[in-house]
């Protein structure tokens, strides 16, 4: 099928199925693309609040005590004067990673990319389930706003950390924070729901709405890890449920689950977070791997080094991911000889993480690499995950753990993660699919001045930070001038806070190019990237009903530079030359011509 | 597959599974719901391990023969919608409609007897949050005759209350299958939602075989 016929029957397609209303179309939408694009903007906006949080936090740390620029507006009961209260700052640092870690980074990865992706690179024409496909979207803002509203009670935020253990987030007598907390444990129970739904959809369409031909292992593997991330979403979320309903039983009708006054276990509540805890660490860093997995092998123009080995190495993960919690909580009261096997749990991690590592650079090997923003920040992913992983490794071992747990050491190990993984994975997936999202390009000039400010300043605010640990720093702690042993370290503090604050002002650079391009870029056309998978055969946007008709596919989605064809690319649903077959030279005798061809 | 065969297939999904997406998005769902519930139980057991003294001995505050009754009642519901199903698939709307009422009555008449049981209960002092237990006076599990602690009623009502909720939302379900059935929706080539809900049913079934044995009879 030439290319002018593909996108006339689009054309035509995409007519047939323009009745919908404004409601229905941008606002009520069960179209999984446009569910993407509601997502996008929603986590965009949570990612700015979130990054608002933390300049706050760096305020007080840089500049412990002195009044915030511009700070008045602020009310009394945050800072008055423009002087952030400790009490506020509690607030702060539980909300930038409530913020961070479930209304930013969880909707940027699952429901951005999910919605987008999983459909589109296997060939479907929408997800197995819409309706609730819309209604995983509408729960996230629902949930956001009560996490919001809490700023406002009396009372404040909740105070009690993302990790909210028990008994300071049991009862409102220790932090002040009662109806704060409350509404932060209800937020998430209703956000848990989003996911779930979510998650239902995502397994179901990757299982049983695959094009033809599309088989297990020609799955893209930024869908392979959509698809394990959704498992683990749908079966890690229900525990921390259960738990968040436990707790707030506690906080309202004046139970004993987690209160130690009436015989409760706190540290149940340190078992229940944590069960969930740590599956949830790799639903936030495993789509990056998949989303960087895409990009360096497509502008690398070379097979991903080792497809299957990154798949078992994604499934593994998964795997061990539910048998280390324990290592969040060696300093909590343990059996050291159940310490000992959390140590070894977690080291074995290292493995299946090691793998995928030498697998992106074994792609890179003597590749034919083009330096566009997608590679750039795919390439910062891989090195910030390996410095993020390897301080991992420190705290995973329980004797350096007992020294450096809590400390701002694993401040820095967890933004290396979060940061330097995650959120540059996922500059990396919209900077790549962008293009498919709103039909333009991104600008690439703009693109490569934010990757590279955000890197040195990224680099320059979080690496001094293990050294704060090291010299034995507390995190979440208001002030640390108050010792005196750690009064030296106030240089390296307001030297941190300036870079947070150029990190944070070139995201600007960021916000600035997203929305040019969205009026102003340059028309993308089907495949900018040239790359292989279903996805980049579609109009940009796709139309309702993504493909024509449904795709055949003939062959895995990392076939650069095949020597069977003449450009660099191999899409998936190009029927080989009549004469070969899979890249073995095998006669089929008269092929059965495609259907539609 | 080799692509020779791929070529002359048809254009349409290669599913995963043989089953149709609904019944395998409700397998999906109830594989969280099995998650919920081990969240509950699981706590339940850390509770009871670290603190035996908060418990009585079966029998003793909670009424078993009653709510042996009630268990007995939700299996037999658990029979009239695989009644309701192998009506359906017989094509026998009658029969399926007749099956579903009876699996709604008795489903509701599980609740209200957990209903009359959690009245008695709490008319008893025996309430899920710490304060009542020391304003009835048996608040300290290691005085007097032992009625148990306060983490035995927090115990008993988070897990029998989820799980009554869901009985609860299967009934709402059903009673939505049941009007379907009347306006003739389901026939024997399409009866999709019957299978589902039951799948739902079954399964809300099971999780009260675990929780009246480990609630009631331990």
């Amino acid at each position: 099928m030439s290319m002018t016929t593909t996108s006339e029957a689009h054309t035509a397609h995409a007519e047939e199925h323009h009745e919908l209303g404004f409601i229905r179309t941008y606002i009520f939408s069960t179209d999984h693309k446009m569910i993407a694009r509601q997502f996008l903007f929603t986590a965009l906006l949570f990612l700015l609040l979130g990054g608002a949080l933390a300049v706050l936090i760096r305020w007080q740390l840089g500049f412990p005590g002195q009044p915030l620029p511009g700070g008045g507006i602020l009310p009394e009961t945050m800072a008055p004067g423009g002087i952030i209260l400790p009490e506020f700052y509690n607030s702060l640092v539980t909300m930038h990673a409530t913020f961070m870690v479930f209304f930013a980074l969880m909707p940027l990865m699952a429901g951005v990319f999910g919605n987008l992706l999983i459909p589109l690179q296997i060939g479907a024409d929408d997800m197995a389930f819409p309706r609730l496909n819309m209604a995983s979207f509408w729960i996230t803002p629902v949930a956001g706003f009560m996490m919001l509203a809490s700023f406002f009670v009396e009372g404040g935020a909740a105070g009690a950390g993302w990790t909210s253990y028990a008994p300071l987030s049991a009862s409102g007598e220790w932090t002040g924070v009662y109806l704060g907390q409350q509404l932060w444990l209800a937020s998430l129970i209703v956000l848990g729901f989003s996911s779930i739904t979510g998650a239902i959809n995502y397994v179901c369409t990757v299982i049983n709405m695959r094009a033809p031909g599309m088989t297990w292992f020609r799955i893209p593997l930024a869908t392979w890890s959509l698809f394990i991330t959704a498992w683990l979403l749908l079966l890690a979320i229900p525990i921390l449920t259960g738990g968040l309903i436990l707790l707030l039983f506690d906080q309202t009708i004046g139970t004993a689950f987690f209160r130690p006054e009436g015989s409760g276990e706190p540290l149940l509540w340190q078992h229940i977070f944590w069960f969930f805890g740590h599956p949830e660490v790799y639903i936030l860093i495993l789509p990056a791997m998949g989303f960087v997995s895409e990009v360096i092998a497509c502008r690398s123009r070379k097979p991903i080094f080792g497809y299957h080995s990154m798949v078992v190495a994604l499934v593994s993960i998964a795997f061990l991911g539910w048998v280390v919690w324990g290592h969040h909580m060696f300093q909590s009261g343990m059996n050291p000889l159940l310490g000992m096997t959390f140590v070894v749990t977690t080291v074995v991690i290292a493995v299946p993480s090691a793998i995928k590592t030498f697998n992106w650079m074994g792609t890179l090997w003597r590749g034919d690499i083009h330096y566009d923003t997608p590679l750039l920040h795919a390439v910062s992913f891989v090195a910030l995950f390996i410095i993020g992983g390897l301080s991992g490794i420190f705290m995973a071992s329980a004797p350096v753990d007992i020294y450096i747990h809590d400390t701002y050491f694993i401040v820095a190990h967890l933004h290396y993660v979060l940061v330097g993984g995650s959120l540059f994975g996922i500059f990396a997936g919209i900077t790549f699919w962008y293009p498919k999202m709103f039909g333009r390009m991104m600008n690439e000039g703009l693109g490569k001045v934010h990757w590279a400010l955000s890197f040195i300043f990224y680099n320059l605010a979080f690496f001094p930070m293990h050294n704060l640990g090291v010299q034995g720093m507390m995190r979440r702690i208001y002030d640390p001038n108050q010792y005196e042993y750690l009064q030296s370290l106030q240089p390296t503090n307001t030297f941190i806070s300036i870079n947070v604050f150029l990190f944070a002002a070139v995201q600007a650079i960021f916000a600035f190019n997203f929305l040019w391009s969205l009026k102003k870029g340059k028309v993308a056309g089907n495949n900018p990237w040239k790359s292989n998978t279903l996805l980049w055969t579609t109009p940009s946007p796709p139309p309702h009903g993504n493909f024509p008709e449904m795709p055949i596919v003939y062959r895995g989605p990392y076939e650069y530079s095949s020597p069977e064809v003449e450009e660099d690319y191999y899409p998936q649903d190009r029927p080989p030359p009549l004469s070969s077959s899979g890249g073995h030279t095998v006669e089929v005798p008269n092929p059965e011509p495609v259907p539609g061809d | 597959m080799s692509n020779a065969a791929v070529a002359t297939m048809e254009r349409k999904p290669m599913p995963g599974m043989k089953v149709y997406n609904k019944k395998l998005g409700m397998w999906v769902f109830l594989l969280s719901e099995v998650m919920f519930f081990t969240s509950l139980i699981g706590s339940y057991i850390i509770l009871r391990f670290a603190h035996p003294e908060h418990w009585t001995n079966p029998g003793v505050v909670l009424n078993v023969p009653l709510t042996a009754t009630n268990t007995f009642l939700l299996i037999c519901s658990s029979v009239t919608m695989v009644k309701a199903f192998a009506a359906i698939q017989q094509g026998d709307v009658t029969g399926l409609k007749r099956w579903l009422l009876a699996t709604i009555v008795i489903g509701a008449g599980f609740v209200g007897i957990q209903m009359v049981e959690y009245v008695a209960l709490s008319g008893e002092g025996f309430l899920p949050a710490l304060d009542a237990y020391h304003a009835v006076g048996r608040g300290n599990p290691h005085e007097g005759p032992s009625l148990g602690g306060p983490l035995y009623g927090a115990t008993f009502y988070a897990m029998t209350g989820f799980h009554g909720a869901h009985v609860s939302i299967g009934v709402l379900c059903l009673i939505f299958v049941y009007i379907q059935a009347v306006r003739g929706k389901y026939t024997l080539a399409d009866h999709e939602g019957v299978e589902i809900i039951g799948l739902y049913w079954h399964f809300v079934d099971l999780v009260w075989i675990i929780l009246f044995t480990i609630v009631y009879l331990i």
